[in-house]
């Protein structure tokens, strides 16, 4: 099967195997990004963010459904921890997306984080390309359940919706730094349960106080996302984002930045590995190791010498 | 590095999945990336959760007794789609004389009630493509 020649036909099995080999970052992988490039950049890209059990799964299958309604093709990607200790994971995002799965016009991928730590997988963006060269109207990215600071997601999306529940700390938690500052779109789930219009409150204030506030003041709404109240607004505020964001410049200038942050990762790998394999290949990396072990030389001079030597 | 990827599913109509999520647990334990879709699932539905997430192993368990019909229809689906390097593999309360014909219809093998999970995660290394 040509991959790239099936995946733009429209083949589900392409897709996901293309997905594959780019997680597993084979051979293969970089010459099927090569071919799918000049058909990406037509999705828009929605990331979900939030902590555990906050119902970023219930809440995508809701949005997911509202869209599909629209005639929006949808896809998503979901994102669970991998062990740090066997590498092992559990993907269980699905259990709350099962009623997409038989809808043709959605594609669900689970992703382990594979030792990132910023709430994505080092190759979320790929994936998100992948399924952006396959035609999808919408994907949708949602992050592990992160605590205060994994916050990668800002750089893969073009509009970010963090999701908070009622009784997860009081009004300090809300000035803190982090995933707070990311929110194009903030919403309260389970906001039946007590404590929600405090949160809405608390939010509000931490809004009140942002000096580099631009023309966008992130709306907070308040949903019930396993009875579907609340996801009509939700989408409204989404979309409003992304008009804003699309008539300010802001789109472009975002897009800009990740095809920058796209180009520096690859070339930060490419060159790491290139490195590396050279120090390896000549017995240099030994040899540069038990010098710096003895303390006859240090780490920071050694690698001034290999790029010297290297990068002429 | 490629990773083993394995769709534990429950087809049919139980009602509880204990066993599953023992089994899913020892997996991620063995160092294998797990997706885990929940309760009462069609074989339409595995087959096409299978084939998005490409995965090595599709591993089934069923309690209710339907297995002689929802086994054999999750191997043909899967085939149907074009993934014919899956390792099929069932467990649950599975009569001893119901196995030879689920092996006929394509499932690699059956792990009944008290094999050991480490057993499950043996065959999987040593058969999984």
């Amino acid at each position: 099967m040509d991959i790239v020649e099936e995946l733009l036909k429209g083949n589900r099995l392409a897709l996901s195997r293309a997905i594959t080999a780019i997680e597993n970052e084979t051979d293969e992988a970089m010459d099927i990004m090569k071919k799918l490039y000049p058909h990406t950049g037509h999705a828009f890209v929605l990331g979900i963010t939030g902590p555990p059990g906050a119902g970023k799964s219930t809440l995508t299958d809701k949005l997911a459904r509202a869209y599909r309604e629209q005639g929006k093709t949808v896809g998503i990607i979901a994102i669970d921890p991998t062990s740090p200790f066997t590498g092992g994971a559990i993907l269980g995002d699905r259990i709350r997306m099962n009623g997409l799965t038989m809808d043709e016009g959605v594609f669900i991928r689970s992703m382990g984080t594979r030792g990132s730590l910023g709430g994505l997988s080092h190759k979320t963006a790929d994936a998100v390309k992948a399924m952006d060269a396959f035609g999808k109207d919408i994907i949708f990215v949602e992050t592990v359940g992160v605590g205060q600071s994994e916050v990668d997601i800002v750089k893969a999306a073009d509009t970010t919706m963090v999701v908070l529940i009622p009784g997860m700390g009081d009004d300090i938690q809300a000035i803190k730094a982090g995933i707070l500052e990311i929110g194009d779109v903030f919403t309260i789930n389970k906001a039946d349960h007590d404590g929600a219009d405090k949160l809405v409150r608390e939010m509000n204030m931490m809004l009140d106080l942002d000096g580099l506030m631009t023309d966008w003041r992130p709306p907070i709404q308040k949903v019930i996302a396993s009875q579907n109240e609340g996801i009509t607004e939700t989408i409204e505020n989404i979309e409003k984002h992304f008009k804003y964001i699309s008539e300010n410049g802001i789109l472009t200038k975002r897009r800009t930045e990740r095809s920058k942050n796209e180009m520096l990762d690859v070339l930060h790998s490419r060159i790491g590995s290139y490195i590396t394999n050279k120090l390896v290949e000549t017995g240099k990396m030994d040899e540069y190791v038990e010098k710096i072990k003895a303390r006859e030389t240090d780490p920071y001079t050694v690698v001034s010498h290999v790029m010297k030597d290297m990068l002429k | 590095m490629a990773k083993v990827r394995v769709l534990v599913a429950k087809p049919g109509l139980d009602g509880h999945d204990r066993g599953a999520k023992v089994v899913a647990r020892a997996l991620r334990d063995a160092g294998f990336e797990v997706i885990y879709t929940g309760l009462r699932q069609t074989p339409e539905q595995i087959a096409e959760a299978a084939l998005q997430e490409d995965v090595n192993v599709v591993a089934m368990s069923i309690l209710s007794g339907a297995h002689p019909h929802l086994f054999p229809k999750v191997v043909n689906l899967l085939r149907e789609k074009g993934m014919n390097d899956v390792l099929i593999i069932g467990g649950g309360v599975i009569p001893e004389t119901d196995i030879p014909a689920l092996k006929e219809a394509g499932i690699a093998e059956v792990f009944t009630p008290g094999t050991p999970t480490g057993d499950i995660v043996e065959f999987i290394k040593a058969n999984v493509k």
